[in-house]
């Protein structure tokens, strides 16, 4: 591999993330902006993060998008964990083929249409069995749910099949049951994966919009949705601040969770090494 | 996307019915809330709109004497042949998400060889800085290309001040926008398996061909591309299928002509209330669009499967 880049490249690859970075960084400067007017650089001012404390509606989008995304983030980690599990540790079972599939088709069905079809079901449910009467909280975490657990899926599978199994099968023979052995041995090595199926599931059920605009009823607006309606209308400073806010905090947890986890998994292979080493 | 495993040995310590106590529960929860609400879907598609709530008729019903009576129709899919919105968004859905595929690949490929050809401590970073946009909103990062490209944005500002343009160009609300938006949104999608595939490559094989006096473009040409062409193809299905049936970016940067499926069935549902037609669109756009791909990404996994 040549140390020196062609200048060629170097310029692509710096116009690419130039592409990838300039609009976030322009976003969090005009959310300092003091003027009223976007385009217009009035002065620093951080009155539209204090403006953002006085307003309830984002205040109570933002609470319940973040009690939906830890209910749907963490039922999505176990049931998407148990799917892997089933996926990677049973070599035949009757509807693996099925399984598989409704575990890969989320990634390729539009959300559009995703949205549509879980409005339609519990609309007809509400219809033949008279549930759910509202919609609200409880089937944006359903509908959140069945979109998330692809993706923990996906991540845990590859992690699961990867460990070794013979560390199981050794905590078998000295007596601990399945569950047991599963429990102590097993979930230590694949909860790098179950972290990562977490924070992803959250960001994603942070971020939609557009199955939340369908589940959701009149009256539970999910923060992706107030953005949304008042950023149809066009750019306004306080949903800068607010979206500035949301990149910053979302994307500080995600570097910070990153680099633990990149730093455990380090101290893990330099003890092993130590460990053949002794 | 192609996730590859392989079952392992059955477990010995697993009895037949402690199996379903794994598998039950996610299966389940699929069947009822991803696979059965298609069902839901395709059986509203053949209803009529009322105006009533629920918006559409009952397929099954009980006549004043006591039969059942089973009332279809096939209106709604026959107005998807008639009214040429319909066809227009659909070829336009898939002639955007093509072109914008393309300009994925070509500005992507570039990238994703530099990042490749880079020494390994800079390729970590770039490869960070690749991802981290893909963990940030998309929402908002959607938003954020308004203070780019609109019409007082960064982009007109900094043209008009080095004088290359007199009036403003008009980007927001055109085509062009939900083009750049699509390409913003995805990039790291096509980098990403790329790099995987171009970061294996075997150096040595370019390094023969040069060594032999060709011009550097051709052992690019005929030993790279081909053997990178698995995360060509990878990278470009990562951005086409999210593109084709978008919603927000058409809706937030594009103009009025910009219409996109997700945008009709969006509009179908929320400005118009016609449930059936959209479930009709919907159905339509699943069987002709969705279902060709997800057949085609199945068999290339098990074609993969066993190497």
């Amino acid at each position: 591999m040549s140390a020196r880049l062609a200048p060629g490249l170097i310029a692509v690859l710096t116009f690419g993330l130039a592409f990838l970075y300039l609009p976030i960084f322009v976003l969090i400067a005009y959310s300092f902006n003091a003027s009223a007017l976007v385009t217009v650089w009035g002065g620093f001012s951080a009155a539209w993060y204090g403006k953002l404390l006085h307003n309830p509606q984002v205040l109570d989008a933002a609470l319940l998008s973040l009690e939906v995304g830890m209910a749907a983030a963490t039922s999505a980690v176990v049931l998407g964990t148990l799917a892997a599990v089933a996926l990677v540790r049973i070599r035949r079972f009757r509807f693996r083929l099925l399984l598989t599939g409704m575990v890969h088709a989320p990634l390729v069905v539009p959300e559009i249409i995703t949205g549509i079809t879980l409005l339609l079901l519990f609309v007809s449910m509400a219809q033949m069995f008279g549930w759910p009467k509202h919609r609200d909280f409880l089937s944006l975490v359903l509908a959140h749910i069945s979109f998330c657990m692809a993706y923990v899926t996906i991540t845990v599978v590859p992690r699961l099949a990867s460990a070794d199994r013979a560390l199981e099968e050794a905590a078998m023979d000295l007596g601990a049951g399945p569950l047991r052995a599963f429990m102590e041995i097993t979930l230590p090595i694949i909860a790098p994966a179950l972290i990562s199926g977490w924070l992803l599931s959250f960001t994603l059920s942070l971020d939609d919009l557009v199955i939340s605009s369908f589940v959701a009823g009149p009256g539970s607006s999910t923060l992706p949705m107030v953005i949304y309606s008042k950023v149809k209308l066009g750019v306004s400073p306080d949903m800068n601040a607010l979206a500035s806010l949301i990149i910053v905090l979302v994307g500080g947890g995600v570097v910070c969770a990153g680099w633990l986890m990149i730093r455990a998994e380090l101290q893990r292979m330099r003890d092993r090494q130590l460990s053949e080493q002794g | 996307m192609t996730t590859q495993y392989w079952p392992a040995r059955a477990a010995p310590f697993l009895r037949r019915r402690v199996y379903w106590l794994l598998i039950l529960p996610p299966l389940l929860f699929l069947c009822v809330f991803f696979l059965i609400p298609f069902a839901f879907a395709f059986k509203i598609s053949f209803a009529d709109s009322t105006i009533a709530i629920p918006p559409f008729t009952k397929l099954f019903s009980v006549t004043p004497d006591g039969h059942y009576a089973l009332t279809v129709t096939l209106d709604n899919y026959r107005y998807l042949v008639t009214d040429d919105v319909y066809l227009l968004s659909y070829i336009f859905s898939l002639r955007t998400a093509f072109c914008s595929t393309l300009i994925c690949l070509l500005l992507g490929y570039p990238m994703a060889y530099g990042i490749a050809r880079a020494p390994r401590s800079t390729q970590t970073i770039l490869l960070l800085l690749i991802i981290l946009p893909f963990w940030t909103s998309f929402l908002l990062r959607v938003y954020a290309l308004q203070g780019i490209i609109s019409e007082h944005g960064l982009l007109n500002n900094l043209l008009l001040w080095l004088g290359l343009i007199h009036t403003p160009l008009r980007i927001m609300h055109t085509t062009l926008a939900v083009y750049i938006g699509i390409v913003y949104s995805y990039l790291p999608f096509m980098i990403l398996p790329l790099y995987a595939t171009l970061e294996k490559l075997d150096v040595t094989l370019l390094e023969a061909a040069a060594d032999l006096g060709t011009p550097p473009w051709r052992p690019f040409l005929e030993i790279t591309l081909p053997l990178s062409l698995p995360g060509v193809i990878a990278g470009s299905m990562l951005v086409f299928i999210p593109a084709i049936g978008e919603f927000v970016i058409p809706s937030l940067l594009g103009g009025p002509d910009s219409l996109m499926i997700g945008r009709v069935l969006w509009d179908e549902f929320f400005a118009n209330h016609n449930w059936p037609v959209a479930s009709a669109v919907a159905t339509a756009f699943l069987v002709l669009l969705v279902g060709p791909i997800a057949l085609y990404q199945h068999y290339q996994m098990k074609d993969q499967a066993p190497s």
